[in-house]
């Protein structure tokens, strides 16, 4: 069988005492989508950055596409084909929609050190961008600074951001995070469209977002992998009900 | 959604008749026509006055374009006035006038300097990144204190300005608008870069820095080549300075004067093209003044420069465009 496009294999991750990533081994092949769901602080955003690159494992190996890129930087690993998007929106407020989804697509462009035209006026990264913003349904908000744009609006531009680098693996952290029901279920219809044509990893705490969407579930608990699978069946899985879900549902029966 | 917003809107091209068009048209005019007001007044205070605002909104520039542009607040922009003036100096004591040496020397010595400094202090951030440029800047203050040969503590006395061939720079008609254009090419030469590729990518980096690595910039060469840009141009704000007072000294390197370009562009605007020159311009005017009237000018200096930073979010241009906090 060949290897998945994402290969991770004993990855491990300290913070002092706390264990964050605890011999962590992973494989998702091309196409699918693989969701990790967890209680909080139980690494899963360490995880996103062990793989990005910008959190250095203590041991354990990252491959991608059949190669080691476990000691690339961060950008060079971008450029191999794998983005993210970030749990706290992470963008650049004082530029437009579109100038920031334009510096994704100039990143990929060769190198920048162009001193002299007008890269607002470069239709080699506009009609990309704009292309990106339409894909996620904000072409008509292109021309505003980030500041005026809504928190889904936001969460909106980070999947177009990631989507304009051209990725083969999409890291998405938490994409719903703070949306509303409307804005999560757009988003949900966004994904799915996406489905196929990239290959995600999600982490989200919406559930119906990730049994609509997964193909496959994890479940992370302090930095240790405790069911991975088919999404049903880790559902059902037991210690899983009592780590997670079961305490979810309990804090959901509590809330109302 | 508001689809009643024209996203044209923070697009739109800048130039029109706004009041910050307007007021900036003002003082470039008046820039201009300053030498004839002081050829037919016969006052020359004014005209070497303004010749040194001149000289020093360069160095503003430079400094806005790392500062504020690329957030990197270097405190010892000073230390490339220094060492542009050294080159000017140390290469006329020696014989060689020309300006031909002189300026790409000054030039060439403070790009070497910022490439040095940038490739350490752009590893950091924030307080240790000023500290490190404040550092490196008390380094060559001191250097400079120690070359006997070049006057030392007392500093240099520059008998003959820089040789342009034709071009005698000893008239102060011709100096003021050397001067004036080396300003206005540096604004234009900023202006080009901060919309050119280079430039967005130094903005995205000031804004978020972690994002850009993430979409795939290695942003810390594109950070040390603006450093080193904004390096090479303060150094030849240097050697007009030195060209302009017939004298260099450590002095011109003091940390307080790195603090002083500070000021100015935080007064002027951070992140705009003509913030810098009004902000040299309301300093070293507001010195001036202030210096005449009083004994301590900096105790109304200070005041002045707190309630800025306070209320005026953006310095005199955001007040201009209608810009205030709060």
């Amino acid at each position: 069988m060949a290897e998945p496009l994402l290969l991770i294999t004993g990855l491990t991750k300290r913070f002092g005492g706390v264990t964050a990533a605890d011999a962590i081994t992973l494989g998702i092949p091309a196409g699918e989508v693989h969701a990790v769901i967890g209680p909080n602080g139980a690494g899963k955003t360490t995880l996103i950055g062990l793989i990005t690159g910008e959190i250095a494992p203590q041991d354990g190996a990252v491959r991608f596409d059949g190669g080691d890129i476990t000691r690339l930087p961060v950008y060079r690993r971008n450029r191999l084909g794998l983005a993210r998007s970030f749990q706290i929106t992470s963008l650049f407020s004082d530029l437009t929609a579109l100038d920031n989804v334009s510096l994704a697509v100039q990143a990929h462009r060769g190198h920048s050190f162009r001193f002299w035209r007008d890269a607002r006026g470069e239709n080699e990264l506009r009609q990309p961008a704009l292309a990106a913003l339409d894909r996620v349904g904000l072409a008509e908000r292109a021309g505003l600074k980030v500041a005026k744009l809504s928190h889904g609006e936001h969460r909106q531009l980070e999947i177009a951001m990631a989507l304009a680098t051209g990725p083969r693996l999409l890291l998405l952290d938490e994409p719903m995070a703070g949306m509303g029901p409307d804005e999560s279920a757009r988003m949900v219809r966004l994904l799915r469209q996406l489905k196929g044509g990239v290959t995600i990893l999600l982490i989200e705490h919406d559930m119906e977002a990730v049994f609509a969407l997964a193909d496959r579930l994890t479940v992370l608990v302090y930095g240790r992998i405790i069911a991975s699978g088919d999404p049903a069946a880790v559902r059902a899985d037991p210690a899983v009900r009592q780590a997670y879900l079961g305490e979810k549902e309990n804090k959901d029966k509590r809330g109302g | 959604m508001s689809a009643g917003v024209d996203p044209s809107l923070d697009t739109a091209p800048p130039w029109l008749f706004t009041p910050r068009v307007v007021f900036t048209t003002m003082i470039v005019a008046v820039l201009a026509l300053l030498p004839v007001y002081s050829m037919l007044t016969g006052n020359t205070f004014t005209l070497t006055l303004f010749t040194r605002v001149l000289i020093l909104a360069a160095a503003a520039v430079s400094l806005n374009l790392i500062m504020g542009y690329g957030g990197m607040v270097s405190f010892g922009h000073a230390a490339y006035l220094g060492i542009g003036g050294y080159a000017v100096g140390i290469l006329a004591k020696e014989g060689i006038g020309s300006g031909f040496a002189q300026w790409p020397v000054a030039i060439a010595a403070s790009a070497l300097y910022a490439l040095v400094v940038g490739a350490l202090s752009l590893r950091t951030r924030g307080v240790y990144f000023i500290m490190i440029t404040l550092a490196f800047a008390q380094m060559i203050y001191y250097v400079a204190i120690g070359l006997d040969r070049y006057g030392g503590d007392d500093g240099l006395t520059i008998h003959k300005r820089s040789q342009f061939g034709f071009i005698d720079l000893s008239n102060r008609t011709t100096f003021y608008y050397l001067c004036f254009a080396v300003l206005l090419g540096s604004i234009y030469l900023v202006a080009r870069i901060v919309n050119s590729r280079f430039g967005l990518v130094i903005r995205g980096s000031r804004s978020n820095d972690r994002r850009m690595r993430a979409i795939g910039f290695p942003t810390f060469r594109y950070r040390l080549v603006c450093f080193v840009i904004a390096g090479a141009l303060c150094g030849l704000a240097g050697a007009l300075l030195a060209n302009h007072t017939n004298f260099v000294s450590p002095a011109l390197m003091h940390w307080t004067r790195s603090g002083d370009l500070i000021v100015m562009v935080v007064l002027g605007g951070l992140g705009t093209l003509f913030g810098p020159l009004i902000g040299a311009a309301t300093f070293l005017l507001l010195e001036e003044g202030l210096s005449r009237l009083t004994e301590y000018p900096d105790l109304i200096l200070g005041p002045v420069l707190l309630l800025v930073a306070i209320y005026l979010n953006g310095g005199i241009e955001g007040l201009l465009e209608g810009r205030r906090r709060g």
